[in-house]
């Protein structure tokens, strides 16, 4: 217990210590750019707890969370197909070495054309955006699993929708999360820039529209609030990771040799073969 | 039971091709215990793909129980070499027995009791729920043999399986095998490179030239059984079929005792 207190405790003293210089170096500043803390957080509280919650925060959370389950759903499925195909592979290599290395916010004025400036436009970006890692980790991680395993799969008589079910896609899992995070990220970046460029409403527009009507203390508690946000998911995301990655933990421990007994103290590190000595 | 006839595998075409297996013929009778030995590299793993009908054969046909093997037949179980492999890391033990049970539609009241009977077998009753890589590497190989027996093979093919565990667990291993096979009545086809381990398991011991694989002799197998570690081993029979079966690997491939690469076509 008290090594995981002391762990929060040097976790957060940094974060602490920012803000209270802050506080402090900020509480008799003039400027217009850089209020008081004390002004951007008494700001922060009038407009965000909760009176523009359902107006921008709502929009903003579901625009991000259609476009980032989209990604994933898809290009889980694509990656899926592709990994398994190694003639799909080499057809579809060029395209998506183009298509992802394509800036994605440029790809906005034809969206906008096309969907118009709605939330489909805003999701549409943000899972062209974000599909990415998740696909070329996906493609990775089916073509990495083992031969043995596959053979084993067949040799068992496992058929096809149980080998892709129950020993592709779990052997994959690790490098998906790893690419799912990398799309997490991405996401959250598309949805500020998408919201910027086009929407009457969400987190992004707030914080341009803020800047632009000289709302300072507003823009800036809009920003702290999309850092908040971002935190926020990448901690759900963390959490969700090693629920479903439990078993690659424990597994690659017993790889590297250590002793596992999950939930138990960690394993200590094995005694160094003392080298023979020089002749 | 098994009849191989004639079998080769090549791979590639024209002068850069591999003869991994060369003309390969033999028999398994039921319920015998038959090991394949020959020196590393000589086609076993080649072999016993095409006997799982992983790979198809060049020539030449693998029959089991009248059933030209094409496909992965249903009645043939298989242990690797690498249990870290064969095992999936993400299912505890009883899935990974119960999930071959699952496509051959058995139901889960059964598909438990098969799996804890084989589970028993191997003497690992208690790990129903541990995941694989939370137990040693003899535990592991015995999941891996308990998963083969759950399946209800009436041949068992293990391709060098304990060619990673220490010589303890080995010996016990060995043991182990020789106690299911009775209890489960069920033939099987061990390839392994050590010649005592063959010995010790078999009723015959298939000798392997180097590749082009082909039979160099089939021995066989007189000492009584049970076996037992000690007993067995310093018995002089033992020790005279050791001789000549290390003599069979090691003689020169030209003496060989009869024709060869000539015959076989690509």
């Amino acid at each position: 217990m008290t090594r995981r207190l002391r762990a929060i405790g040097l976790e957060s003293a940094l974060p602490v210590m920012l803000v209270v210089v802050w506080w402090v170096a900020s509480a008799d500043s003039e400027s217009v750019y850089f209020p008081p803390l004390r002004e951007i957080v008494a700001t922060f509280a009038d407009v965000w707890l909760f009176d523009r919650v359902a107006s921008d925060l709502i929009p903003s959370l579901v625009r991000f969370t259609a476009g980032f389950v989209v990604a994933v759903a898809s290009g889980v499925g694509l990656g899926l197909l592709i990994g398994l195909s190694p003639l799909l592979r080499r057809a579809t290599d060029p395209l998506v070495d183009f298509l992802r290395t394509l800036p994605k916010p440029a790809i906005i004025p034809p969206a906008i054309l096309f969907l118009g400036a709605g939330a489909s436009m805003k999701v549409f970006i943000i899972a062209f955006g974000a599909i990415w890692p998740v696909l070329l980790n996906t493609v990775d991680g089916v073509r990495g699993v083992d031969a043995d395993t596959l053979d084993m799969a067949r040799v068992y008589g496992l058929r096809r929708g149980e080998r892709i079910r129950r020993v592709v896609l779990p052997a994959a899992t690790p490098q998906i999360f790893a690419g799912a995070r990398l799309a997490l990220s991405i996401a959250l970046i598309l949805m500020v820039v998408s919201e910027m460029v086009a929407s009457t409403n969400g987190l992004g527009y707030f914080v341009l529209l803020s800047q632009q009507t000289f709302a300072i203390p507003e823009m800036w508690s809009g920003i702290l609030l999309l850092g908040l946000v971002g935190y926020l998911f990448n901690g759900i995301f963390v959490l969700a990771e090693r629920r479903a990655l439990r078993w690659h933990r424990g597994w690659r421990a017993a790889a590297l040799g250590q002793a596992v007994d999950t939930g138990a103290a960690p394993a200590r590190p094995k005694n160094i073969i003392p080298q023979a000595a020089d002749t | 039971m098994l009849e191989v006839t004639q079998l080769t595998k090549t791979y590639g075409h024209g002068p850069s091709a591999v003869h991994a297996v060369g003309n390969l013929s033999f028999r398994v009778e039921p319920g015998e215990f038959v090991c394949i030995v020959g020196q590393s590299g000589c086609g076993k793993t080649t072999l016993l793909k095409c006997l799982c009908g992983l790979i198809p054969a060049t020539s030449g046909t693998a029959v089991l129980q009248g059933r030209v093997i094409d496909r992965p037949p249903d009645k043939l179980a298989l242990v690797f070499q690498e249990y870290s492999r064969s095992l999936l890391p993400w299912m505890t033990v009883r899935g990974n027995i119960t999930l071959p049970l699952r496509s051959k539609g058995i139901d889960s009241t059964r598909r438990d009791e098969l799996a804890e009977q084989a589970l028993t077998a191997v003497g690992l009753v208690g790990s129903f729920d541990r995941y694989p890589w939370q137990l040693s590497g003899g535990m592991q190989q015995r999941v891996a043999i308990a998963r083969a027996l759950a399946y209800q093979p009436e041949i068992l093919l293990m391709d060098e399986p304990f060619a990673s565990v220490d010589a303890q667990t080995r010996a016990d291993l060995e043991d182990l095998v020789l106690r299911v096979r009775d209890e489960f009545d069920v033939t099987v086809l061990f390839v392994t490179h050590d010649i005592d381990e063959a010995i010790y398991l078999s009723d015959r011991v298939i000798v392997l030239t180097p590749p082009p694989t082909r039979v160099r002799e089939v021995v066989d197998v007189d000492l009584p059984r049970p076996r037992d570690q000690i007993a067995t081993k310093g018995l002089p029979a033992f020790t005279r079929l050791r001789a000549h079966v290390f003599e069979l690997i090691k003689r020169p491939a030209d003496s060989a005792g009869d024709e060869l690469s000539e015959q076989h076509t690509t």
